[in-house]
C-alpha cells in the first residue's frame, strides 16, 4: 500500500460529507480513518458535522445545502486557525 | 472485594474458586485477601486447583499469534522508508 | 511475563530512546515494533470487526497512521499505548461501517459461575460451598517426557484459546499471552476494570477446564 493514499485536514473536509454518508470508495474511506485517528482537529470537525445533520432531522448529508456546508466549513477553518 | 452482604467468618472452596483472578492479581481487599490465605492454608484441594490455574497461565503465554503476513509487514517497511526518505510535507 | 513485547535489548530500551530512532528513520526500530506488536493488534482488530482480512486492514491502516504521526506525538504515554489507542480508534470505525454483531459495549455479566456448581457442595450443610470428593481437582501428573508434554500442553492451550468466546479470547490473549497490564487493556479495548476482570476470569477458567480434560477426562460443564 502506498502514503499516497493519506489526505490532508484541508482534502479530509472536502470529504467528510462523502465519509459520513458512506459513499466515499473504501481506501479514501480508510484513508480518512487513518487521519482522524492521529488528527488532533479533524474528528472535532467531522463530529460537528454529523450533529449538525442530525440537528436537521432525517436529512441525508447530501441534502444539506451547499451554501450551509459553506458556511460551516468557513466557521470552523477561521475556528482552527484562530487556535493555532 | 467481598462476597456476601456481612463480612463472612470464612471463605471456602467455591469463593476461592470465583475469587481467584483477583487474588492472583493482589486487587482482593486486605480481609479478603487474609480469609483466603487461612482457607488455602487448610485446604489440599484449592491448593491444588491454584496450582493449576498457575501453571495453566503460564503455559498460555508461549501460545502463539497469529501475525501479520510478510508481505504486509514487508510493505509496512517500505511505507515507513519512503515516508522518511521523501521531502516531508509541512503543514497538513 | 511479555512473551511476544520484550524482545531484548530492543524493547527493553527507553520509550523516549525508541521514539528517538523511529523519527530518525531507523527502519530496523520500526520493523522490530511491527514484529513484536502486530500479533496483539490483530488479535484486538479481530474483536471489533467482522473478518480476519478486515482486522489485517485495521493493523495496516494502524500502522500507516503511527508512520505519519510519529512527528507529532507528543510522548505524554508509552508508544505502545499510543499505537493501541489508535488501532482502537480505527477498529472501532471500522467495525461500526461493518455493522458487527456483538459490539464491545455489551458484555455478558455473571449470569452463571464459570465453574460447574455441582462440584461444590451445596449450601446450608456443614460442608456447604467446599468441593465434592467427585468435584474436587485432581493433580496433573506430568509425562516422563516433559518436552512432549509442553508442547502437547501449548498446542492444547492455543485451540482451546481460539474457542473461547471472542471477547474472553482477546482479554486473555492480550493479558497472558503477550503480558499488557490490566489498565493497559481496559484502555485499548475501551472496557472497565470489572468488565476486563470478568471476561479474563471466565476465560482462564475455561482454559483451566480444557487442561483438567485432558489430563483427566474431568466432565467440566459449565466451565
Amino acid at each position: 500500500m502506498s502514503l499516497r493514499a493519506s489526505v490532508s485536514c484541508q482534502e479530509l473536509v472536502e470529504l467528510a460529507s462523502d465519509y459520513l454518508d458512506g459513499t466515499l470508495p473504501p481506501r479514501l474511506s480508510r484513508a480518512v480513518d487513518r487521519h482522524l485517528a492521529t488528527c488532533a482537529d479533524c474528528p472535532t470537525y467531522v463530529d460537528q458535522l454529523r450533529e449538525t445533520v442530525r440537528l436537521l432531522g432525517a436529512l441525508r448529508i447530501s441534502d444539506v445545502p451547499t451554501d450551509l456546508l459553506d458556511v460551516l466549513e468557513r466557521a470552523w477553518t477561521e475556528a482552527r486557525d484562530g487556535n493555532r | 472485594m467481598t462476597v456476601g452482604e456481612r463480612s463472612p467468618v470464612e471463605l471456602v472452596c467455591q469463593d476461592l474458586v470465583a475469587l481467584l483472578t483477583d487474588y492472583l492479581e493482589g486487587s482482593c481487599d486486605a480481609t479478603t485477601t487474609q480469609l483466603l490465605d487461612s482457607h488455602l492454608d487448610g485446604c489440599p484441594d484449592c491448593r491444588e486447583y491454584v496450582a493449576q490455574m498457575k501453571a495453566m497461565i503460564e503455559q498460555v503465554g508461549y501460545v502463539p499469534l497469529e501475525t501479520l503476513s510478510p508481505g504486509t509487514q514487508q510493505s509496512l517497511v517500505e511505507a515507513f522508508r519512503d515516508f522518511h526518505q521523501s521531502p516531508r510535507p509541512t503543514a497538513p | 511475563m511479555d512473551h511476544d513485547l520484550v524482545d531484548p535489548p530492543l524493547l527493553s530500551m527507553p520509550d523516549a530512546e525508541l521514539l528517538s530512532r523511529l523519527r530518525d528513520g531507523d527502519e530496523g526500530a520500526f520493523e522490530h515494533i511491527v514484529t513484536a506488536w502486530s500479533p496483539m493488534m490483530l488479535r484486538m482488530a479481530r474483536s471489533f470487526v467482522s473478518t480476519q482480512p478486515s482486522a489485517e486492514e485495521v493493523v495496516q491502516d494502524t500502522w500507516l497512521a503511527v508512520i505519519r504521526g510519529l512527528d507529532a506525538f507528543e510522548g505524554r504515554s508509552l508508544l505502545r499505548t499510543w499505537v493501541l489507542g489508535i488501532l482502537h480508534n480505527i477498529a472501532r470505525t471500522r467495525g461500526a461501517r461493518e455493522a458487527r454483531s456483538v459490539p464491545w459495549s455489551s458484555i455478558a455479566g455473571d449470569e452463571e459461575s464459570a465453574l460447574d456448581p455441582s462440584r461444590f457442595e451445596a449450601p446450608g450443610g456443614p460442608w456447604a460451598r467446599h468441593w465434592t470428593d467427585d468435584g474436587a481437582p485432581r493433580p496433573w501428573q506430568p509425562s516422563p517426557d516433559a518436552l512432549v508434554i509442553a508442547s502437547e500442553i501449548r498446542r492444547l492451550l492455543a485451540t482451546a484459546l481460539a474457542r473461547l468466546p471472542e471477547q474472553q479470547r482477546t482479554v486473555v490473549s492480550m493479558r497472558d499471552v503477550s503480558g499488557l497490564s490490566s489498565d493497559e487493556v481496559c484502555d485499548a479495548l475501551g472496557i472497565t476494570a470489572a468488565n476486563q476482570r470478568v471476561l479474563l476470569h471466565r476465560g482462564r477458567t475455561k482454559l483451566r477446564a480444557e487442561l483438567e480434560h485432558y489430563y483427566h477426562g474431568h466432565d467440566s460443564r459449565g466451565g
